[in-house]
C-alpha cells in the first residue's frame, strides 16, 4: 500500500497543480525583487504591447503589467488564505459543537448557518464591503463571513458519525470531559474532509477577491488581479493583454488548487479514487 | 459417485501487486457432487470468499483476476464464459445467497416484486404464473402470511425473514447449485439454526447442491456432508465431513476444532461475600418522537433488571439482539442514563450522578467494546490510548506511559506497540489492546460488551483465555455480554438469560446447562449450531 505522500505527489494532476501554484506563490514571494518599485508608478509609454522594453507591456497610463501581476499575486494569495483560515476556523467551532452537543445547541447553531448560505454569498459580500468600507482587512472578513457554511456542514456531519463511534464512548467511560473528547478524540478523526473543503475553498476565494476587485470594491491601493482586469476591460479591443493576462493568471491558478484539492481527496480517501 | 455438479481444479486467483500475499486463492481444487452440501471453513483471510465469487466471475476485476486453473460446471468452464452467459448462469442455474440480507435486498422495492423480477429476467411466464410462483416460494421458504409478506418492504421484516426471502430469490429458477457465503453470520442464534435447517430441508426436496462458506464448526457440523478447510488460500484438509471434525488430519484444523468454544459449563469456585455490583429494577425506555415531537412509540429496552455480581466472579448476560442486554451494561457504565431503578458498585449508589460526580468511581469499573476495529482513535497511538484512564484520574503522562508498555506486555504484545497507530494490528491484536485499556485504571470490575463476536475463533479462544488469566491475576470481577451460550460457558459462573428486556432465568452455568427451565432457555440451547458434535469432542 502506499503511503499518503505517494499517492499524493506522484498522482499527475497534483504535480501540474502544484508546478502553478508554486511559481505563483514564489512570484508573491519576490514580488520587491522582480519588480521593486511601485506596481502603481509610470514607467513609460501607455499601451506598450508585450515584448518591449516590459515583457508583459504597460497599461493605459503606463504601469507595468508585469510588476502588477507579482503584487497582485501577493494581495489576491493573501487574502484568499486568510480569508479561508478565518473561515475554516470559525466553521469547524460552529461544526464541532453542533454536531457534538446536538439537540438544541444543533437546532440554534444550524438555523443561523442556513441563515447565511440561504443569502446569496456574492451580493452578501458587496453589502458587507458598502457596510464596512474597503480595505484589506475588511475584504478577508468579508469573504470568510459568506464562507463557512460549508465548512459548518461538513464538520458538524464528520463529527455526527465520529462520535458514535465506540473509541469516543471508551474516553467517556475513561471519564474524559466534553470538551477535551472534541479536540483529542473526535477533531482529528474529522480533518481530511476538512482539508479537502478548506483547500478547494482558496480557489472560491480568489474567485470573489478578483470579482469585488474588478468592482472596485477592493483594497485601495492595493494592486490586485481583479483590479487589473477592472481597469483594463474598457480597453479590451485596443489592448487585449491588459484583461487576458490577469484573466488566465486567475483561471490557472484557481484550477491549479482544485486539481491540488481533488489530489488530496483522492489520497485521503484511497478506496474512493480506486472506483 | 455420479458426475459432479461442479469441478474446480487448480483455481489460482491473484491479488493486486500492493497486497501483502500474491495470490487469494492458489491451485484449489474441489468437487461438489449433486445432492451434496459442501462446507468451505476457514478465518477471514483464507480466501473462502474470494473462491465462491470466482466461481460467479463477481472478482473485483480488474485487480483480483483468476490467474490458473478451471472452474468446471455442466460441461463449461466457468473462467472462459462471456460476461452475457455468466449473467444468464448466474440467478438461472446457480444462484447465490449473501451474508448480509440488508444489503442483498433492495431497500426501496417490495419482497414480492424483487423475486418477481429474477423470473423476469430469466423465464417467459406469464404475469399471473409468475405472481403465483411468488407466492409458492414464499410457502416453501416458510414464511407465513405470504400475501401480506411478498407486500413488505424489506426493513419491515426480520433479519430472519428477510434470509428467508433471500433464499426465495436463490431458488426461484430451481439452481444446480446454491452458493452460500456465511448466510447464517449476521443472524441470531435460534434463526441460524431454523435457517439451516430450512436450508437442509430445500436442499433435499430440490436436489440442489450447496457450496456452504462460514467460518463457524457448529455450522459446518450440522449441515455439511463434505467440508474443505482454507487457509491462506489454499485447502490444507478436506474429506466427510464426520472424519474431518472427529479425526483431523492437518494441525490447522485440530488447532480450529480445539478452538471451539465448548459447551463444558464451568464451575463456581468461591464464596460469594458483600455483592460488588447490585442492579436493582434498572428500567430503559426509549421513546421514538413523532414529526410534532410526540411521543409515538416506546420500547421498553430493559424492563425492571435485578442482578448482582460478587467479588472475583463473574456473570454471563445471554440474550438475542434487541433482548436489551448491551443497554444494561451501558446503563450500569454510565453511557446511557436510566428511566428508573439503580445501580451500586461497592454498596455505593452511581445512578443519578452526573458525569462529574461519576468520574472517581471510574477506577472501579471500566469496559472493553465490541467492535475492535471502532474502538481505538485510529489517530493515537497505542500508548495514549491506554494511558487516557489513567490519565484522567490524575496520573502524571510519563508515569501512565510507563504503565501502558507494562500492561501490553501483560496482555501479550510487545512493549514497543506503545508507539505505533491501531492500524498496525489485527483484530485480535486491537481486542488485546482494548483490554489493557479497561485494566490501565486497575478496576474491580469489568463490563465486556461481546468482545470476541467480531473475532475469527482460533483468535476468540486466545482472547477468551487471556480474559481468564487476567482476571485471576487481578482479581476482577466481570460482566459478560454475549450472544453465544458456548462462550458464556466458557467464561462464566453464572448466566442470565434476557428476552425482550427481561430476564427470564438465572442460575449456575452447570443448572442451566443440566436442566434449563425456561422453553426459550431451551430453545436457545437446542439452537447451538453442532451441539451434539461438541459435546462428543473430548
Amino acid at each position: 500500500m502506499k503511503t499518503f505522500w505517494q499517492r499524493f505527489l506522484l498522482n499527475p494532476r497534483v504535480i501540474i497543480g502544484l508546478i502553478w501554484l508554486g511559481a505563483v506563490v514564489l512570484v508573491a514571494l519576490l514580488a520587491d525583487v522582480l519588480a521593486p518599485r511601485d506596481p502603481f508608478a509610470i514607467v513609460g509609454v501607455p499601451f506598450a504591447p508585450p515584448g518591449g522594453a516590459h515583457w508583459l507591456g504597460t497599461d493605459s497610463l503606463g504601469r507595468d503589467v508585469l510588476a502588477g501581476l507579482a503584487h497582485g499575486a501577493r494581495t489576491t494569495l493573501l487574502i484568499a488564505v486568510l480569508s479561508t483560515l478565518a473561515a475554516v476556523a470559525f466553521g469547524t467551532l460552529v461544526g464541532a459543537i453542533a454536531g457534538y452537543y446536538g439537540g438544541l445547541i444543533d437546532d440554534i447553531l444550524m438555523r443561523a448557518t442556513e441563515f447565511f448560505q440561504t443569502i446569496p454569498s456574492f451580493l452578501f459580500a458587496i453589502v458587507l464591503i458598502a457596510i464596512l468600507s474597503s480595505s484589506a482587512m475588511n475584504l478577508v472578513i468579508a469573504i470568510s463571513v459568506v464562507s463557512w457554511p460549508p465548512i459548518t456542514r461538513v464538520v458538524r456531519a464528520e463529527v455526527l458519525s465520529v462520535k458514535s463511534r465506540e473509541f469516543v464512548q471508551a474516553a467517556v467511560v475513561a471519564g474524559q470531559r466534553d470538551h477535551a473528547i472534541l479536540v483529542s478524540q473526535v477533531l482529528p478523526n474529522t480533518l481530511s474532509p476538512l482539508i479537502v473543503t478548506g483547500s478547494l475553498l482558496v480557489a472560491t476565494a480568489i474567485l470573489i477577491e478578483s470579482a469585488l476587485s474588478f468592482l472596485g470594491l477592493g483594497a485601495p491601493n492595493q494592486m490586485s488581479w481583479g483590479f487589473m482586469i477592472g481597469a483594463g476591460r474598457s480597453f479590451l479591443r485596443d489592448a487585449w493583454w491588459l484583461v487576458t493576462i490577469p484573466g488566465v493568471a486567475i483561471l490557472l491558478t484557481v484550477l491549479s488548487i482544485n486539481l491540488i484539492g481533488e489530489g488530496l481527496n483522492d489520497a485521503l480517501n484511497p478506496r474512493l479514487a480506486e472506483l | 459417485m455420479s458426475q459432479p455438479v461442479l469441478t474446480i481444479d487448480g483455481l489460482t486467483v491473484a491479488l493486486p501487486v500492493w497486497s501483502d500475499r500474491k495470490h487469494a486463492v492458489s491451485s484449489v481444487s474441489l468437487t461438489i457432487g449433486k445432492q451434496e452440501i459442501v462446507c468451505v471453513v476457514g478465518e477471514s483471510g483464507s480466501g473462502k470468499s474470494i473462491m465462491g465469487k470466482a466461481i460467479l466471475g463477481l472478482l473485483p476485476k480488474p485487480h483480483v483476476r483468476a490467474t490458473g486453473g478451471r472452474i468446471l460446471f455442466e460441461g463449461r468452464d466457468l473462467l472462459q464464459l462471456a460476461e452475457g452467459d455468466m449473467r444468464r448462469l448466474r440467478g438461472g442455474r446457480i444462484a447465490m445467497i449473501f451474508q448480509e440480507p440488508m444489503t442483498a435486498l433492495n431497500p426501496l422495492m417490495k419482497v414480492g416484486r424483487q423475486i418477481e423480477e429474477v423470473l423476469e429476467f430469466h423465464t417467459d411466464l406469464k404475469p399471473e404464473a409468475r405472481r403465483a410462483r411468488v407466492l409458492e416460494l414464499v410457502a416453501d421458504v416458510h414464511l407465513p402470511d405470504s400475501d401480506r409478506i411478498v407486500n413488505s418492504y424489506p426493513h419491515q421484516l426480520s433479519g430472519g425473514q428477510r434470509q428467508r426471502i433471500v433464499i426465495a430469490m436463490a431458488l426461484a429458477l430451481k439452481p444446480a447449485l446454491i452458493i452460500a457465503d456465511e448466510p447464517t453470520t449476521a443472524l441470531d442464534v435460534t434463526t441460524q439454526a431454523q435457517i439451516l435447517h430450512l436450508i437442509r430441508q430445500l436442499q433435499q426436496a430440490q436436489g440442489t447442491s450447496v457450496l456452504f462458506i462460514t467460518h463457524d464448526f457448529g455450522v459446518v457440523a450440522e449441515i455439511a456432508d463434505r467440508v474443505a478447510v482454507m487457509r491462506h488460500g489454499e485447502v490444507v484438509e478436506a474429506g466427510p465431513v464426520d472424519g474431518v471434525l472427529r479425526a483431523p488430519q492437518a494441525d490447522y484444523t485440530k488447532a480450529l476444532i480445539a478452538a471451539v468454544p465448548g459447551l463444558k459449563p464451568r464451575a463456581k469456585d468461591a464464596g460469594a461475600d458483600m455483592p460488588l455490583l447490585v442492579v436493582r429494577d434498572l428500567e430503559k425506555t426509549y421513546v421514538s418522537t413523532g414529526i410534532f415531537g410526540r411521543a409515538s412509540r416506546s420500547v421498553n429496552a430493559v424492563d425492571k433488571v435485578s442482578l448482582e455480581l460478587g467479588r472475583q466472579s463473574s456473570l454471563a448476560v445471554v440474550g438475542e439482539s434487541g433482548s436489551g442486554k448491551s443497554t444494561l451494561a451501558r446503563c450500569i457504565v454510565g453511557l446511557e442514563t436510566p428511566n428508573g431503578g439503580e445501580v451500586l458498585i461497592d454498596g455505593e449508589r452511581i445512578t443519578g450522578l452526573t458525569r462529574e460526580q461519576l468520574r472517581p468511581y471510574r477506577r472501579h469499573m471500566q469496559m472493553v467494546f465490541q467492535d475492535p476495529f471502532a474502538s481505538l482513535n485510529p489517530r493515537q497511538r497505542i500508548g495514549e490510548i491506554i494511558a487516557l484512564g489513567p490519565m484522567v484520574q490524575g496520573v502524571s503522562r510519563e508515569q501512565a506511559l510507563a504503565e501502558a508498555r507494562e500492561l501490553l506486555t501483560l496482555v501479550g504484545l510487545k512493549s514497543e506497540s506503545a508507539e505505533r497507530y491501531p492500524h498496525e494490528f489485527s483484530g485480535g491484536q486491537r481486542q488485546r489492546i482494548g483490554i489493557a485499556r479497561a485494566l490501565a485504571v486497575k478496576p474491580k470490575l469489568i463490563v465486556a460488551d461481546e468482545p470476541v463476536s467480531a473475532l475469527d475463533v482460533s483468535v476468540q479462544k486466545q482472547v477468551l483465555d487471556l480474559l481468564n488469566d487476567l482476571r485471576r491475576s487481578f482479581g476482577l470481577s466481570m460482566l459478560f455480554i454475549t450472544h453465544d451460550l458456548r462462550v458464556a460457558a466458557t467464561v462464566c459462573e453464572d448466566i442470565v438469560i434476557m428476552q425482550r428486556g427481561v430476564i427470564v432465568e438465572r442460575g449456575t452455568t452447570a443448572r442451566i446447562f443440566a436442566h434449563p427451565q425456561h422453553a426459550y432457555t431451551q430453545s436457545l440451547l437446542d439452537a447451538v449450531p453442532g451441539k451434539e458434535w461438541i459435546n462428543s469432542l473430548p
